[in-house]
Formats: structure tokens, sequence, C-alpha cells
């Protein structure tokens, strides 16, 4: 179905190609993922088979790219329409109407499709996603994960055989993501759609792929998944449970390992699982009885926390729960409506900008936003001079961080995972005792990940209190001491990550599900364990 | 007819019905100033939004509309009473204080206020307003963006332009802002030019890369595909829908002026609309692009277009019968009503009945649709 022959991609200046002589061919009714490291050509790789690359993007692709038997050479993407369907990162960037019906109609319309066949593929296509109670409803009212699939179902009207997806989770959380792929899984099923599809969130996707195409400098290898993964740098913590405990073959579902961890929970039901540590008694912020509303919206209701100094805090809940509210509140950018907040014993609200950054700093979902200087190297003069530090002091965090960035490179040029290291850096610059991140890990890939957990407890080390809103459990799992869930505006769970997570369905990361009812959330803990086992077996 | 389009049977209404019923109100109020019509207009159309108004956002228009028509009264009384120094009548209220400004200038502050100042003033006011209102009637009752969607095959490519930057001017208010915020977490006031350079250039790249995105998007659902044809044909439908267009409102311009010539008026309107029709459908012909579920144009919609037409013939007739009744000579007597003009306005207000009533609001959104059974 896709044919990839000998294919190079190059933009113009850049150093190196993106693509190498790639060979790959997708056959019909597969479900194929795409997964390598940030800026290993994932985007590039799918854009090439609707034809966006080249005739969108600018660059010379050499090789062919074939899609049932038309050659992109000579076929545009709006000659491709009929063919494959493109599902972009960001599906609110995509939308060309505004209710949910004229979007799943807007395919049609362009092919120039007869009335009554659009009627009846609409009617179809709202069912197939389960939306039809939403139908008439404008597309910025929706959730994102309802969103996600009027993206989806917009491209499937015009009845593609292929379907390709970049990263259609990353935004979402545990449950949104599960909705869609859901509406994957019975799209593939029942309709026999080929499927193309980039992710960084494995542990949500890979049991569901047939064959893995691992992207790295620029060259592919494909394979199914349970070989790929054997040693492929990027793998979700339950193919890292398998490495760890030798299963051959390697397990890519919960269901799959738990089936062959018997075992493995018998040699651990011995050893303790890591307690959470105890958290100083000194606070570095309290909300008391918050309560903060947009119009007749209360986005929070009578919330009360403390935050501690040196603990890793999680903040988690649905789309829409109040999170962003409430690290906004806790940084001075909403006024409580009523309650309230002290951080590092100020008032955020009423402290003048320049010294506020002293007492809180926030890393925004967008952390370009914080950027606005043209080289790396003038942004981190520009923080040192915000936060009054001694010069060379940001550029010095950033290179502890992220070591290896050219000075003169501009921010956009970053990677999505340098240029959250740099946010952090900037914001570090003024030294304040509490840190906020806003959905730090999305778009950033497994390795970038380790650093984050690695700078984080570095921070909460030094005694600085972390708190970040993330819909990622695996994150959560691996660096949080204590995790606050919000639902509806109220804090509904204030509990050690241990208690919080293990019993919860949705929010239980994979080594917890795998080794219910003992409570051990990461690999790495696993791994510990049983080294330090090991050794005293040994010793 | 089929049953379905029958005024009883509840559906929205083609949005274009709303806005030529709206246009005919208007162009009834342009040609008074006295208040008792004005008054009257701005009563029909609350009644009809009252009584046919749907659920959707922007139904609640019609009342910033009005506040917005409240604004123009003030600020259009206030400057008159204000600035005017010599078309003050006899009849005194209050001396402000006069400022003294240099003669040759002809705008005196303050100094005596006059009655008749204050009521011309009041009922030219009125006349702007009451035009507003019926805007606010029309976006309430048939939205501009669905009425985007009904434009013929032609302009099918401004449309598109003009339903894309009614998303992205929110979508920029949205990006500035949180730029801004972002600026307070860097310990920045949010004064001076440069502050506004350097939030600009992130809100002017989001805007670009959101573009290229939508484009992306856009080209690979087959945008554009069908609409490629010989470039000639192109510019002779470009230039007759523009010329058209242009004598469309060069003809308006003077209908509704009243002081220009009479061969400016309704000749160039037919012409323009001729032309204008000729372009429309000529570039119909080579769009293939088809159309999901488009707005039927029933009898309702004559009615309702009609009610908003009648009304301003009723008034142009009185204006030609009659104009004294309608340009007041002295806005202190009372004001006279307008027979006609009274009864053709009162027409406008049929559509309450004539137009069929708005469907129910869809059941309760489900936050949560049901889910095909996959384990996570």
């Amino acid at each position: 179905m896709i044919e990839l022959q000998r294919v190079s991609v190059r933009y113009a200046d850049a150093p190196a190609p993106v693509l190498r002589e790639v060979d790959l061919s997708v056959p019909e009714g597969e479900l194929t993922l795409v997964i390598g490291h940030t800026g290993s050509g994932k985007t590039t790789l799918l854009r090439t088979v609707n034809g966006l690359v080249p005739h969108f993007s600018g660059g010379t692709l050499t090789g062919r790219v074939l899609i049932a038997g038309r050659d992109t050479r000579t076929h545009r993407p709006r000659d491709l329409a009929d063919v494959v369907g493109f599902v972009g990162q960001d599906p609110l960037s995509g939308f060309v109407t505004d209710t949910v019906e004229d979007e799943l109609a807007y395919g049609m319309e362009s092919l120039g499709l007869p009335a009554d066949v659009m009627r009846r593929r609409v009617e179809e296509t709202l069912d197939l996603l389960g939306m039809a109670a939403v139908r008439g409803r404008p597309l910025s009212d929706l959730s994102a994960g309802q969103q996600q699939r009027v993206a989806i179902g917009s491209v499937l009207t015009t009845h593609p055989r292929v379907l390709v997806l970049d990263e259609p989770t990353s935004a979402l959380d545990p449950l949104a993501a599960e909705e869609v792929l859901a509406t994957l899984q019975r799209l593939v099923h029942d309709l026999g759609l080929t499927v193309l599809l980039a992710e960084h969130r494995l542990e949500r996707v890979v049991q569901y792929a047939d064959r893995v195409v691992l992207l790295g400098n620029g060259t592919v290898q494909a394979g199914p998944p349970e070989q790929l993964l054997r040693d492929s740098p990027v793998a979700p913590p339950v193919v890292e449970l398998g490495r760890l405990a030798g299963w051959e073959p390697l397990p890519l579902s919960v269901r799959d390992a738990r089936r062959r961890a018997t075992g493995l929970r018998e040699r651990l039901a011995g050893l303790q699982a890591p307690g959470d540590p105890e958290p100083s008694p000194e606070p570095a912020a309290t909300v008391g009885d918050l309560v903060v509303r947009y119009g007749r919206v209360v986005a929070l209701r009578g919330v009360s926390l403390e935050l501690r100094r040196g603990e890793v805090v999680a903040l988690m809940g649905r789309n829409g729960a109040g999170k962003s509210t409430l690290l906004k509140t806790l940084v001075g950018l909403r006024r409580p409506d009523a309650g309230t907040v002290r951080v590092a014993g100020a008032v955020p609200a009423e402290l003048p900008p320049e010294q506020l950054l002293h007492h809180v700093g926030l890393v925004p979902q967008v952390p370009g936003d914080l950027l606005y200087a043209a080289t790396v190297a003038d942004e981190c003069a520009n923080a040192d001079a915000d936060g009054r530090a001694p010069a060379g002091t940001t550029w010095a965090t950033f290179q502890r961080l992220a070591a290896g960035v050219p000075a003169d490179l501009h921010p956009r040029d970053l990677s999505e995972g340098q240029r959250l290291t740099l946010a952090l850096a900037v914001v570090l610059a003024a030294r304040p005792p509490v840190l906020l991140l806003d959905e730090p890990t999305r778009g950033l890939d497994y390795t970038a990940k380790r650093r984050l957990v690695q700078i984080l407890r570095g921070l909460a080390a030094e005694g600085h209190t972390v708190l970040l809103a993330t819909h990622d459990v695996e994150l959560v799992a691996e660096v949080a001491t204590r995790v606050l869930m919000l639902a509806d505006g109220e804090l509904v769970t204030d509990a050690p990550t241990s208690d919080a997570m293990v019993s919860s369905p949705a929010f239980a990361p994979q080594v917890a599900k795998v080794l219910a009812p003992q409570r051990w959330l990461t690999p790495s803990a696993v791994a510990a364990a049983l080294a330090d086992d090991a050794a005293a077996v040994g010793g | 007819m089929r049953a379905a389009n029958l005024p009883s049977v509840p559906r929205p209404l083609h949005p274009g019905a709303w806005w030529v019923w709206a246009i005919g109100l208007a162009a009834a109020a342009s040609r008074t100033t006295n208040p008792a019509p004005l008054l009257l207009i701005v009563a029909v159309t609350a009644l009809v939004v009252a009584g046919r108004r749907s659920d959707a956002p922007w139904s609640a228009s019609y009342g910033a509309f009005l506040r917005l028509a409240l604004v123009v009264i003030v600020i259009r009384v206030v400057l008159q009473a204000l600035l005017s120094a010599d078309s003050q009548g006899p009849t005194v209220l209050i001396t402000l204080p006069q400022v003294p400004l240099p003669s040759g200038t002809g705008i005196q502050l303050g100094g005596p206020i006059s009655l008749e100042a204050v009521l011309a003033a009041l009922y030219q006011g009125l006349q702007l307003a009451t035009i507003l209102v019926c805007v606010g009637a029309a976006n309430a009752l048939g939205s501009a963006r669905r009425l985007l969607r009904s434009v013929p095959g032609a302009l099918y490519e401004v449309g598109v332009s003009c339903v894309i930057a009614l998303t992205f001017a929110p979508q920029l208010v949205t990006d500035a802002r949180r730029v801004r915020e972002a600026h307070r977490l860097r310990g920045r006031r949010r004064r001076g030019l440069r502050a506004w350079a350097r939030l600009a250039m992130p809100v002017v790249e989001g805007a670009l890369e959101r573009s290229v995105e939508l484009a992306a998007a856009m080209d690979s659902r087959g945008y554009g595909r069908t609409t490629d044809v010989a470039r000639v044909s192109r510019r002779v439908t470009a230039g007759l829908v523009f010329g058209g267009l242009l004598g469309v409102c060069v003809g308006v311009y003077g209908l509704l002026d009243g002081t220009a010539s009479h061969w400016l008026g309704l000749p160039t309107l037919a012409g323009g609309a001729v032309l204008a029709a000729a372009g429309i459908g000529l570039g119909g012909r080579r769009t293939g692009r088809t159309r999901y579920r488009p707005d039927p144009w029933a009898l309702p919609e004559w009615l309702v277009a009609g009610c908003g037409v009648l009304a301003a013939l009723a008034m142009f007739v009185q204006m030609r019968h009659d104009p004294a009744s309608l340009v007041l000579a002295s806005v202190t007597e009372l004001p006279p009503v307008p027979l006609l003009a009274v009864v053709g306005i009162l027409i406008g207000a049929l559509p309450v009945v004539l137009a069929p009533p708005p469907p129910a609001p869809a059941e309760a959104p489900t936050s949560e649709p049901a889910r095909f059974g996959v384990a996570a």
C-alpha cells in the first residue's frame, strides 16, 4: 500500500539529510508504528506519504514514494486526498470549519462528492466515532479527545485507504487517549485501513502495532515490535520490565506481562518496595480554600493544599480539571476570587514582576513563550540580568542540563527537549524556591524524559519545591513523591505517589498494573531491588 | 413545496433571509430622523429576536449591539453639547464655562447648551443606533459565519478567507495574553515600546506557524483540487464579479443618499447586479465542489426577506410623498406619526410568526461517549 524506494530528504541549508536511502513497504491493512528520538525525522517520513514533503515543505526528495500505485512526484497532496488521510499533531490548527458536521463534510465537498453520499457518510462516521450526540456543536467546545477524534473522522469521510497520524495521543490525558486508540483499533479491524502512526508515548500504542519502524540518523529498521524493541533505545516500561526479567518474547501489553509475571512477583514478594521519602516539615507554599472562577464557570472550588520544601509533587486530572488555573494562581497570573495563596512567604498576585521571579517560577506549557532573544547566549544573558544573577549563571545551568548546544543557535531551532531545558534554566536563574512546570513532557522522547527526571530530582535535593502538572503517569511514577488529583475544580486526592497511583485504574503506571497488588511503580525500582537482593544472596 | 419547509416545522432559517430582512429595516431607518419610527424599528427587532433566536452562542450578540447603540447615542449627544457653537437653538438649558479656542477653528468648547441642539443630536444618534441594532439582530438570528457557508461557488475562496480570519482573530488575542503572562514570569514590566516588540514577535511567529499548518491540512484534504482552470477564464470571472459588486455599491449609495442624481441609483444597481450574477454564475461552473446540507431557501425565507423589503419600500414611498414627517423641521415639536412608514415597519415584525421556530437544542452533550471496550 505504501512503498518508499531509496527515499532521501534534505531540507535547504540543513547540514545533513533528514532521511537517507529509506526503503520501506507497508502492506495493506497493517498498523505500523514509527518510533525514534525527537528530530529523528518521524514527521518528515509521515509527510512524504501524502506528498506534503516535498510539495509543501520544500527541500529535495530523491527516490520514489508510491501510495496505492500513485507516485507523489506527479501527485500533489490534494490529488492524494481520496487515498491518504493525514492528521497533523495539533487537531485544532487543522480545522477549517467550526462545527463537527461541517468539518466531517469538508473533505468530501472539496472532492465534489454528491450530496446524498456526503449525507450518508457523515452519519456513518458520526456513529463510527461515537460522536452523534455532539454533531452540531462548535469544535472549540469539544474536549481534547473529542477534537482528535473529529480530526480523524474528518479525513475518514473521503474513504481513504491509508491513514497517517502524527502523535495522535501526546497531548491527551490517559482516558482521552484510550478513546482515540479504541477508535483507531476499530478502523484497522473493521475497515481494513492501513495506518501509519508516529508516537512518543509508546506505552499507549505499541500493543496495537503490527510492525514498528525505528528511525535513527535518517535510516530505518522495520520489524515486529517484540523483536525491534529488544534493543531499541526507546522502550515503554512494560518492555523494560520484560528485558529485566528476561521474558521471551517481550511482552507488549500489560496483559501479556501480567500472565508471565507470576515468577517475578514471587521473587519480589519478600523485597521491600521503595517507600516514599519523608518530606521536610517546612512549608514552601500554602493554598487555603481557594476559589477561582471565569464568569459562571468555577475552575477551582475550595482547594486547600500545602507544598513542602524539597518535594516533587505531581498535579494530575483530566483536561480542563483546573490544573493550569492552579498553577497560574500560584504564580500570581490569576487573582483568587476567594481564599488565600502564599508562596515562599508572599502573596504572588501582589508581588511586582521583578520580585516575583525570586519567589516562584513557572515553565509554561509552551516553553517557547518564555524565550524571545535571537540566540541561546543572548537568552541566557537576559535571564542573568532579569534574575540579578552573576553573568554566566544561566549558561552554566543550561550546559549542566543539556551539554553541547551551540550558543549562537536561535531558540526556535532547538529541539523540543532542549527548548524546555533552556526555559527551565532561564527560570532557575532567579533561584525561585518554588518551581512549577505545566505539561513538561509534551513532545519529549524517553531519553529527554529521563534527563528531565534527573534534573527534577537534583533540584528537589537542592531544596527546591517542584510542582508539575502532567498527564504522563510514567513520569509521575518515576519522579513524584506526592500526587494531587483535581477533578472538576476540586481536590480529590492528596496522597503519597504509591498510594495514589497503585489503586487508580486510569492513572496506574504499567509496572504497577503488572505487579499489583505489590506496590512497585517503575522498572528502575524493580531493577534496584533485584540487584540488592542478588548482592545480598551473593555476599 | 416540501412539507419539511413549511413555516410551522422548526428549522433554522436561511441566514441570508434574516440579513435581507435586517438590511431592509436598516435601510428604512437610514431615511428618517423621526424618533417615532426609529424606536418602533428597535422594538420590532427586539420582538423578533426574542421570538426566533436559537440558543447558539452568537444569539447573545443582540444585547452587545444594544449596549453599543446606547454608547453611540451618548457620545453623539455629549459631543454635540460640548463642541457645537453655531448649531445651538434659542432654548438654552444650561450654560457651561466656555474654554476659549482660536476663533479660526470654528469649534467652541463649552458655552450655552440648548434643548434644540441636544434633541437634534439625540435623534441623529438614535438613527445610527437603530441601524446598529438591526445589524445586531441579523447577527443574532443568522450568524455571519453561517452566512459565509452559503456564499456562491465563485466567491468560495473569499468566504474561506473570511471564516479563517474569524477563527484566527480570537486565537491571536489568546496568544498575546499567553506571551504577556510569560513576560511577567520573567520579571519584566509590560510597558514600553521594546516590550511590545518582544510581545509581537512570538505572537506573529505563532500565527504564521498556524497558518502554514492550516494550509497543509487544507491541501491534504483536497482544497483547490478541482478549481484549476485556464487563467483567462479565472481573470474574466474575477473582473466580472469585482465590476459588478462595484456597480452594486455605487447603486446602493445612489439610492440611499437621496441627494445624488437619479441615474446613479437604480440603473447602476441593476447593471451591477447583472454583472456580478454573470461572474458568479460563470465562476460557479468552474468549481467542482459540492455542498453539504445547504440551507434551503423556501417559502419562509421569501416571506421573511419580503417583510424587510416591504418595510424599506414603505419608508421610501413615505419619503417621496411626505418628507416632512420623516425629516423633522423643528425638533422641539412632538414628532408626527408617518402612517405608511409605521405600517411598513409593523410588517417587518411579522417574521416573529412567519419564520419557523428554531429547533430545540440538542440533548445535553454526553461528556464521555460510549467506549468500545479496549484495555489500557
